[in-house]
């Protein structure tokens, strides 16, 4: 089949299910009710193009294949189309965008059962994808961007979904307005790159990259590397901009899982395994990369482990894992990090989906409550009112935990493949005199201890001990319908077995690591995303340590959290406040960042908006707009007294005029 | 004094005058109609002087046209002026005037 076609039709299809959702449904009352309609349809245009992107996996595409439709701009120096480019990288992205969202879609059925915006709800999901697609499949910069701002516009309708109450439409404004901060700086990267490259496409940026001796780097390489790492740790919520990330669970589970989880929030990740060989000509930029995402996935674990929501949990761990990913691009390991996205995007979804779930249990709990005439609000995302779940949601009991061992890193579950290689690549760079790399390998060890603990302490608090609402021996929840527990089943599966795409160097001597060779290149051919050349290595007995280390840690961190809250169930948060003091006071008040950002940041805008901005526009540009009509009333007012009616008068003027044109003619 | 040309131009410049100012100035429709036809009549004088001055004819054949127009343009006006006197009972133009706010 042509693969122009297909890409079209991958691209389209998800296009087409938000244009009939969103414009039908407007339109037509009666198609809103009719769930399974606009659900099937929603869930149908994406599930055709992972079905569409599976074949094209198989067809190859060892050499990228570029298609392009149409001319996007073509002005002076500059030439952008809409052009798709169809190689490994983007075809690992594009099966983990469309299979994870066409299980989510399905999931959104039962999740979204009865709401009143159920069909804008797939209209937007559709819209998502298709935005999505763009920023993964495009060519060039400017069509990544548009991906970028359009995944970005729908992460901002989504999580404002109920936007009768306010604060989450605030909690969309606040996403908007700090992926701006990061959007700004990629825009400043693209300028510089547009300036000295003259083009923006992947094709020319590769090409310069490729053509860099080590030794002739020019400075602005640099300031591009850091400005669209800023933008990156905008949509990926890397300090500093992470902050809207933990907002954003205001917005539907299906949101938060597919958006916040699996792919967008990937997007920063995705942008600098693109760039690889690009990133590579700048290592003090990439020790930052590193060092940040360091920063950033311990800080993120210290705060999960305080958290109440169970969807708070859930945030804080995707950016400490999107931390992890980021360590991985820093120490040149970009084919790692897109295999940490990969496995993510599995144990992450089916967490998110999961406590969807759980919550839609809990809701039929609180309802139950109120029913039965009991007073007071049950919060059904705070795992405090939780407990003893596993009696009564069976599937999503068991997909929960495969999915917190994998996330933990239990071995031969996914995440322990991928976490473990993303700590042996940091620990390997080390040896080349990249010290910061043994830093960030230090971090990534606590960060997995912590990682393992938090998670069993969700698993525990939420599914383990005793029911913790009122009147539990009488109102329980019941499992979720199958639009909800095989999305569940599904991702649960993955998220053991996904991980055995990439075994580690020590089996075979790295000959299985079947990604490594379908991203990084293999026999002589170089693949799509580039690997810092590494001169010391780590023999094969620290790397059997180190999986054994990893092994130890992740059981470790699962068994003592078992231990701790089976023994004490939620009394082991208090015992945890004692023990650590002021410490636990910062990671539960999230380090303050929000306060600051409102002390600072914010209170100088709204500020200078307040006291400068609003009176030049109402004193000055009104004054001058104003003072115009001012003037032409007064003008006219002396002007009407020409007009007297009196036609006399106007004969008057005829002669006049008559005799001021004969004295010219007379004067020369 | 010899009457030359410039005699005959003179004086039909001062009745061209008397008739617009009296076109201008005064109050009475039937005095505005007959300092319209002073201005006509200067004209048709000045067309037959410069005639004979410069031997055309030309200039006596066009004080044809102008006095046939200004023939049937009196009649008109002022059978407006009979039509107005008939309903407002004056013929003072400011008392006629509609445009007057």
């Amino acid at each position: 089949m042509d693969t122009d076609l297909l890409v079209r039709l991958i691209l389209l299809l998800p296009l087409a299910g938000a244009v009939f959702n969103g414009i039908l449904g407007l339109f037509i009352r009666g198609l809103r009710k009719n769930e399974w309609v606009i659900g099937g349809i929603g869930t149908a245009v994406v599930a055709v193009p992972f079905l569409l992107t599976v074949y094209l996996f198989t067809a190859g595409f060892d050499e990228a294949h570029i298609a392009s439709y149409y001319t996007w701009m073509a002005v002076g120096d500059l030439q952008i189309d809409f052009a798709y480019r169809i190689d490994h990288l983007s075809l690992i992205m594009a099966l983990v965008v469309t299979g994870v969202g066409a299980l989510i879609h399905l999931y959104s059925i039962g999740y979204m059962h009865g709401d009143r915006g159920f069909w804008k709800f797939f209209a937007y999901l559709n819209l998502f994808i298709f935005m999505m697609l763009n920023l993964i499949l495009g060519d060039n910069l400017l069509v990544l961007f548009l991906g970028w701002e359009g995944v970005g516009l729908c992460s901002y309708l989504l999580i404002g979904f109920w936007y009768e109450d306010l604060k989450n439409s605030a909690a969309a404004n606040k996403a908007f307005i700090v992926n701006r901060v990061g959007d700004f700086a990629f825009l400043m990267a693209m300028f510089i790159l547009f300036k000295n490259l003259g083009g923006l496409d992947f094709g020319t940026l590769l090409a310069f990259a490729d053509g860099v001796g080590a030794g002739a780097v020019p400075g602005w390489v640099h300031w591009v590397v850091l400005l669209l790492f800023i933008g990156a740790t905008g949509k990926s919520a890397q300090i500093p901009l992470f902050v809207w990330l933990p907002d954003a669970m205001a917005g539907p589970t299906p949101v938060s899982a597919l958006i916040h989880a699996a792919t967008m929030v990937t997007s920063g990740l995705y942008l600098l395994a693109r760039l690889s060989s690009f990133v590579l000509l700048s290592p003090s930029m990439m020790m930052i990369v590193a060092v940040v995402g360091a920063l950033t996935a311990i800080m993120a674990a210290t705060i999960a482990l305080t958290q109440n929501d169970i969807k708070r949990v859930l945030a804080y761990s995707t950016v400490s894992q999107l931390g992890y990913m980021f360590m991985a691009a820093g120490v040149g390991a970009f084919f790692v990090s897109i295999f940490h996205l990969f496995t993510h995007a599995f144990f992450k979804a089916c967490l998110f989906l999961g406590s969807g779930s759980v919550i839609h249990g809990m809701h039929h709990v609180e309802h139950e409550l109120h029913h039965r005439g009991r007073e007071g609000p049950l919060d059904p995302q705070d795992m405090r009112t939780m407990g003893g779940l596993k009696k009564y949601m069976a599937s999503t009991r068991w997909t929960y935990l495969f999915a917190t061992v994998a996330i933990a890193g239990i071995p031969l579950t996914a995440g322990f493949f991928s976490k473990d290689e993303i700590l042996f690549k940091a620990f390997e760079y080390g040896y080349d005199g990249h010290f910061y790399a043994w830093f960030v390998w230090g971090v990534g060890i606590v960060t997995a201890l912590l990682t393992a603990f938090y998670m069993m302490r969700s698993y525990m608090l939420t599914f383990e001990g005793e029911p913790r609402w009122p009147m539990a021996d009488t109102v329980h929840p019941h499992e979720s319908p199958w639009t909800i527990t095989v999305p569940l089943w599904v991702l649960g599966g993955l998220s053991l077995v996904a991980g055995f795409l990439g075994l580690p160097g020590v089996i075979a001597h790295g000959e299985l690591n079947w990604i490594h060779g379908y991203l990084a290149g293999h026999d002589g051919h170089a693949g799509p995303v580039a690997e810092a050349a590494v001169e010391g290595h780590a023999g094969l007995g620290i790397e059997w340590g180190l999986i054994v280390l990893g092994s130890l840690i992740a059981l470790v961190g699962v068994g003592w959290a078992w231990r701790f809250y089976g023994r004490h169930g939620l009394a082991g948060d208090a015992l945890l406040r004692e023990r650590f003091g002021t410490l636990y006071r910062w990671w539960e008040g999230k380090y303050f960042w929000d306060e600051f950002y409102q002390k600072t940041v914010v209170r100088l805008v709204i500020g200078g908006a307040e006291h400068g901005l609003a009176p030049f526009d109402l004193k000055v540009i009104d004054g001058i707009v104003n003072g115009l009509a001012a003037l032409m009333r007064g003008i006219s007012r002396l002007l009407r007294h020409i007009q007297t009616g009196i036609v006399q008068n106007y004969a008057l003027a005829i002669v006049f005029g008559v005799v001021v044109i004969i004295a010219l003619m007379l004067s020369g | 004094m010899e009457l030359t040309l410039n005699w005959y131009l003179a004086l039909s410049a001062v009745l061209f005058t008397i008739g617009v100012l009296g076109v201008l100035f005064r109050s009475n429709a039937i005095v505005i109609l007959m300092s319209v036809e002073l201005m006509l009549n200067a004209v048709n004088l000045t067309l037959v002087a410069l005639s004979q001055s410069m031997g055309d004819t030309a200039g006596q054949v066009l004080v044809f046209f102008v006095m046939s127009v200004a023939a049937a343009e009196a009649a008109v006006g002022l059978a407006i002026i009979i039509a107005i006197f008939r309903n407002k009972l004056t013929v003072d133009i400011n008392k006629i005037n509609l445009f007057k706010y």
